[in-house]
């Protein structure tokens, strides 16, 4: 089997004296859409703040391909460059047009000409059906917009894998589903990518893999198929129950 | 607004700028403000009446309101009022780049920087804890003093400098409010696409900051513009010496009253634009339901 696209072994992360993450083992396939799933708190941003390298470990390891990324003297901003983060919300900068903000880090980090950063900007814009929004300022879209904006904007820099904490969980109901497509669109064109997501109807539509975070551990991982029907821990069956007394499964 | 979000106050487009719906409001607003007229004119009547028809107030026009004299020192005190303005431009200028700099510099984060970190902080504690004036008369009469080779001895540079380094530490911690006031999102957003941590300070956090500073900006502006009067102590011949070497030959102090009349003419007016500023900034974020 072959080199995994993301690789976190015994990944450690503690704030203070609290600790978030215990050892956690997690492999990503290329192409695999992996949905994290688990209760508010139980550390599913923590981690992809970690594989971003915005918060440093505390043990462990975590690979791009076969590069260690957490090895010491390695430069955060190149190990940035090849992966996409996109947060709940506040994502876009404010005092910059979608334009702007989508060209600022290949023009400013990549180094790509203006003509050639605005080119490619519009194309992806068009691709996902927002080029009458190019000249907007964030806050003349709505939020689904935004988000929708935000991931182009993490495109633009054509990363190897797409990092997702919870995009749609600010938006309200009938937002959601504009940015759920975009995602599907992704996957479709073959991204990688981390899901954090409380769309468990979506997690079981998207994902090639669910793990379930719980208390900072990955207590059961599996194809969703197998975790939605059948999960085998305790926990996992208990968190499940919560979601479908919400009704959100 | 519910489709809006409320990420920015940066509001583009006639949404915001457009005119105040019209209403009753208005009206009881203008019956308001004739109420405040009437009022006013009465209190300021009554006041300059108990004034005017005191026993003390012929001395004391004869000492601050000398029509003759006002005459004779306006000139004077104008000219040397005018070095004042050129003052403040010329320390305006330079304290918001220095003070933008140290700012700057004090938001860096991670080990690699705690060296200059501790350099920003140093200097603004050390300078925030000693009075102007001190400093003026530090570097006003202590630097010439020295008589040390290609160094300025003019006072006039080394208080202009104090007054600098004094408001650059003041307002570099402006600066480091409203950089510290932008959402920490929009910081690892910024990281997240590769920028460095100056990078992300001046394309993303600076000039957010800086939008979220301007009121308390031009507060210190009013501050200044009277602060760079201080320099006199060192015998330069600005608006208020000029004032007081007219007094001193003449044993009347209408020179000082034309002083205070010129920084009143530069300082009302700046103090209302902020006023305003300040206001149609906070109704313009209250419309983008920020
Ligand atoms: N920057 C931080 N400083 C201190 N504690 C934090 C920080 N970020 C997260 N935590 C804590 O770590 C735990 C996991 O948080 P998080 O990763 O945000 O969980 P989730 O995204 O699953 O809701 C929580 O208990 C949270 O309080
Ligand atoms: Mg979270």
């Amino acid at each position: 089997m072959s080199v995994p696209k993301l690789e976190l072994r015994n990944v450690q992360k503690a704030f203070e004296n609290k600790v978030v993450l215990h050892d956690v083992d997690l492999a990503v396939e290329h192409h695999d859409v992996v949905c994290l799933i688990g209760a508010s708190g139980s550390g599913k941003s923590t981690l992809l703040k970690c594989v971003n390298l915005l918060y440093p470990i505390d043990n462990g390891q975590i690979f791009i391909d076969e590069d260690e990324i957490t090895a010491p003297g390695v430069n955060p901003n190149q190990v940035r460059q090849r992966m996409g983060i996109v947060f709940q919300a506040f994502n876009l900068f404010p005092h910059m047009s979608v334009l702007d903000n989508i060209t600022l880090s290949p023009r400013k980090v990549h180094g790509v000409d203006r003509a050639t950063a605005d080119a490619r900007a519009r194309e992806l814009l068009a691709k996902f059906g927002l080029d009458d929004k190019v000249d907007e300022y964030p806050d003349r879209l709505s939020g689904g917009q935004q988000q929708r904006v935000a991931i182009i904007r993490s495109l633009a820099i054509d990363p190897e894998l797409i990092l997702l904490d919870e995009v749609t969980s600010a938006l309200d109901p009938e937002l959601i589903a504009e940015v759920l497509n975009v995602i599907r669109d992704l996957k479709a064109d073959g991204m990688t990518m981390v899901i954090a997501t409380h769309e468990m109807g979506f997690a079981r539509d998207v994902a090639d893999r669910v793990c379930f975070l719980d208390a900072g551990v990955i207590l059961e991982h599996g194809p969703p198929d197998r975790i939605f029907r059948d999960p085998q821990e305790a926990r996992t069956q208990q968190f499940l129950q919560r979601i479908i007394e919400a009704g959100r499964l | 607004m519910t489709e809006q979000s409320s990420v920015g106050r940066f509001g583009r487009g006639p949404g915001l700028f457009g005119p105040r719906p019209r209403s009753s409001l208005r009206e009881e607003g203008a019956r308001g403000a004739l109420i405040a007229f009437a009022s006013t004119v009465i209190f300021i009547g009554v006041a300059v009446w108990l004034v005017l028809t005191s026993e003390t107030w012929p001395a004391v026009q004869r000492q601050f309101f000398n029509w003759s004299n006002f005459k004779e020192a306006w000139p004077v005190v104008a000219t040397g009022f005018w070095l004042d303005i050129k003052m403040f431009l010329v320390a305006e200028v330079l304290i918001l780049v220095i003070a933008l700099a140290v700012a700057m510099i004090r938001a860096l984060r991670g080990p690699a920087f705690f060296p200059l970190r501790v350099l920003a902080i140093t200097f603004i504690d050390l300078i925030r804890g000693v009075p102007i004036i001190l400093l003026i008369l530090l570097l006003g009469f202590g630097v010439p003093a020295l008589q040390l080779p290609g160094v300025p001895r003019r006072e006039l540079f080394w208080g202009l400098t104090a007054l600098v380094i004094s408001y650059s530490a003041y307002t570099a911690e402006v600066y480091r409010a409203g950089i510290e006031s932008v959402r920490e999102s929009q910081r690892m957003s910024a990281r997240s696409l590769g920028l460095t941590q100056v990078q992300t300070l001046r394309y993303v956090l600076v000039p957010q900051a800086i939008r979220n500073v301007i009121p308390a900006l031009l507060n210190g502006f009013v501050s200044l513009q009277k602060d760079v009067a201080l320099v006199f102590v060192l015998g330069v011949r600005e608006g208020v010496r000029s004032a007081q070497i007219y007094t001193a030959s003449t044993f009347n102090y209408t020179s000082y009253v034309v002083a205070a009349v010129l920084f009143l003419l530069v300082s009302v007016p700046v103090a209302r634009f902020t006023d305003w500023y300040t206001d149609r900034d906070r109704r313009r974020m209250q419309a983008v339901g920020g």
